[in-house]
């Protein structure tokens, strides 16, 4: 049984592009920095050395990234607000994670007028922009309650965007001959659900994953940035939000703010790396050249082996169908909106 | 009913939403945010107070939560967001009339510039997947993932501060020049709204590449193309008449999704800057706990983006035929 496991888990490994290999050694290294970073750090993050010589120090062998303007050292800052901010990030992505998949997977099955009342709802949340939502609401909360404000908004906020293509992904599935297969064998519509839709989307979750992670690191550390946290825990926001308080750009204190911005910059990248890689997994036209022949200095493509997406238009309610033709994606339905309504 | 009425109702529903959030959020947090204000502004004058406690409730507010509500929704219709408790007795609607055409006309310009910079640079590395520019794009991803103000940090810190070449922050030189329609201010804002501009084309040019190129791909494999190769057409002619106009349609749908995340963005670079624009008065509005000014910014943050989709719309039900022919319905 294990064995299987890893030779299956060697299998997708030796299948995987370069970017999402580099993507996930990227990953692992911040992982490990966020697992083992605090023990190893050289000084507390707040710790302050009043020495004159260790004020606003460049690197050096004591304090290998240099040191604030307040003497602490910017290395310990910046592994603490690793793990702070992966943390927080991971936190956000599962629990929008499980709310998209509860809306998405919801809104495909119920299907008609309840469909289009979720996809509504999706796309009015899609089409507002988040972050000053996002700031008015933390701007209501008492500024020293820790994380947990940012943990919530992030959540109540970041769902839309993996609800809508989960739901897209479910409503094929749903109309597959095996899903009907299991409906007329009598198969309850929580084990459809839960055996049989969601372990075929299991890549599109993890994609819907890895990209609200990149957007709880990306909206955290600037919500920080800007001091709308819990500034005295050590985030790499709140490392950031320091920098900019203190003028260190002004008195070109570089080692000050490059290394927390790389960190965020980096683990962004890590990310983006690993979700284009799943990207082609799926699509195996975005797989570059490799398919690709060239004839005469023509790029001839292969024909597509797999026609996954099968066009199809859901059944709709009268006013299903009405508060569908609102949508911008009606415009891609094969039959035209005012159809079902005549 | 024609596309454009139907996505303006969509987009009336979205405001309402928007609207209404506005007005139970503050009612529903943890905490009396009067109280918070009132300990903070203790000299509140009587007029000031009725206006707040119109706008976010409060256990003075006379009447149901109903009446608040249609009281409410009255005064949002008229642009009335009450009086400014910072900068008392301001009108919010004064301060933001100050502060909109900063933001409008950097955001936009820059939206702009970066949206057909990366177009036409990912219609070319679709057209040539796998070569040498399509090859630079994981380079190119490298800046999408940067957070906004952290390559603003960096751009300050090599155009302002090493190099002296570019002013570091604010609007314009009050030494020089006032706001005015004058070419010196003209040139004066032109230059101090460089780097800002810079940071929001450099970061969100390789979001535009990636997904016109991921299009382009996709629509190369598409027979009508090949069609047009096996003619003998000109190759620019395939690239933009065939391919590229096609592709297009998608990635403008994605324009206006983007808008929201291209104003967050710009909301954060320009509190770096200290540009004179929405994004710092939301956020001295926020630090100072100024309510009725997080409110209006808020909303009109909210319109702002709903009209530019609109706009979006109006920009698709031109180009693609399936929209007109829905139209005629």
């Amino acid at each position: 049984m294990a064995s299987s496991v890893f030779a299956s888990i060697a299998n997708i490994w030796r299948n995987l592009p370069l970017k999402a290999k580099v993507g996930v050694f990227l990953f692992g290294f911040f992982v490990l920095a966020a697992i083992i970073g605090p023990q190893v750090e050289p000084y507390d993050p707040g710790f302050q050395n009043t020495a004159a010589s260790a004020l606003s120090a460049h690197p050096s062998a004591q304090h290998w990234f240099g040191t604030t303007q307040l003497g602490q050292d910017v290395l310990s800052q910046v592994l603490t607000g690793i793990r702070l901010t992966l943390v927080l990030a991971l936190l956000v992505g599962l629990i929008v994670t499980v709310i998209s998949v509860l809306v998405g997977v919801t809104a495909a099955f119920l299907g008609g007028f309840w469909d289009d009342v979720l996809s509504l709802l999706t796309n009015v949340f899609l089409v507002i922009p988040a972050l000053p939502v996002l700031i008015v609401l933390l701007g209501y909360f008492p500024q020293q309650a820790g994380q947990a404000p940012t943990i919530i908004v992030l959540s109540l906020l970041g769902w839309p965007w993996g609800a809508r293509v989960i739901r897209a992904q479910t409503l094929t599935i749903r109309n597959r001959d095996f899903i009907a297969a299991s409906r007329e064998s009598g198969e309850k519509t929580w084990r459809i659900i839960v055996f049989d839709i969601i372990p075929n989307e299991i890549s599109l979750i993890a994609a819907s994953f890895v990209n609200t992670v990149l957007y709880a690191i990306g909206a955290s550390v600037a919500l920080a940035f800007i001091g709308l946290t819990d500034v005295t825990s050590w985030s790499l926001g709140t490392v950031l939000y320091w920098v900019q308080q203190d003028d260190a750009v002004q008195s070109n204190a570089w080692w000050w703010f490059v290394p927390p911005g790389l960190a965020v910059a980096l683990m962004g990248v890590s990310l983006v790396l690993l979700n284009s890689g799943i990207d082609e997994i799926g699509n195996p036209r975005l797989r570059a050249s490799r398919g690709m022949a060239r004839i005469a200095g023509h790029r001839i493509w292969p024909t597509d082996p797999t026609p996954v997406y099968a066009q199809l238009t859901a059944q709709r309610s009268r006013l299903g169908a009405f508060l569908h033709s609102f949508s911008r994606s009606s415009l891609l339905d094969e039959t035209p909106a005012g159809g079902e309504l005549r | 009913m024609p596309f454009i009425l139907r996505r303006l109702a969509f987009y009336l529903v979205a405001a309402w939403v928007a609207i209404t959030a506005n007005f139970f959020i503050p009612r529903a947090v943890p905490g009396n945010p009067i109280a918070i204000i009132l300990s903070k502004y203790p000299n509140l004058t009587p007029q000031a107070y009725k206006a707040l406690s119109a706008m976010i409730g409060g256990s003075l507010e006379k009447g149901s939560l109903w009446s608040q509500y249609v009281h409410y929704l009255d005064d949002v219709i008229h642009f009335n967001f009450g009086t400014d408790l910072a900068n008392f007795p301001t009108p919010v609607s004064t301060l933001l009339d100050q502060a909109l055409p900063w933001t409008l006309v950097l955001v936009g310009t820059a939206t702009v510039i970066a949206f057909a910079i990366g177009t036409t640079l990912g219609i070319l590395a679709g057209w040539r997947a796998g070569g040498g520019l399509d090859r630079s794009l994981p380079f190119l991803m490298f800046f999408q993932a940067v957070p906004y103000f952290f390559l603003a940090l960096i751009l300050v810190d090599f155009f302002a501060v090493q190099h002296h070449w570019l002013p570091p922050g604010g609007g314009y030189n009050g030494e020089i020049t006032q706001p005015g329609w004058t070419w010196t201010f003209i040139s004066n804002a032109i230059e101090y709204s460089t780097l800002p501009a810079l940071t929001i084309v450099i970061s969100s040019i390789a979001g535009w590449m990636l997904q016109m190129r991921n299009v382009m791909i996709t629509t190369i494999g598409e027979d009508y193309v090949v069609a047009a190769q096996a003619k003998g057409l000109s190759k620019s002619r395939i690239i933009y008449t065939y391919a590229a106009r096609n592709a297009l349609l998608p990635q403008l749908q994605g324009f206006g999704l983007a808008l929201g995340f291209a104003v967050s963005g710009a909301l954060i670079m320009e509190i770096v800057f200290g540009y004179p624009g929405i994004g710092l008065l939301l956020l001295n509005a926020v630090t100072d706990k100024d309510f009725p000014m997080m409110q209006a910014i808020l909303l009109v943050i909210v319109f702002a983006v709903l009209i530019a989709n609109l706009i979006v719309d109006l920009v698709i039900a031109y180009f693609d035929p399936r929209a007109r022919a829905r139209e005629a319905v």
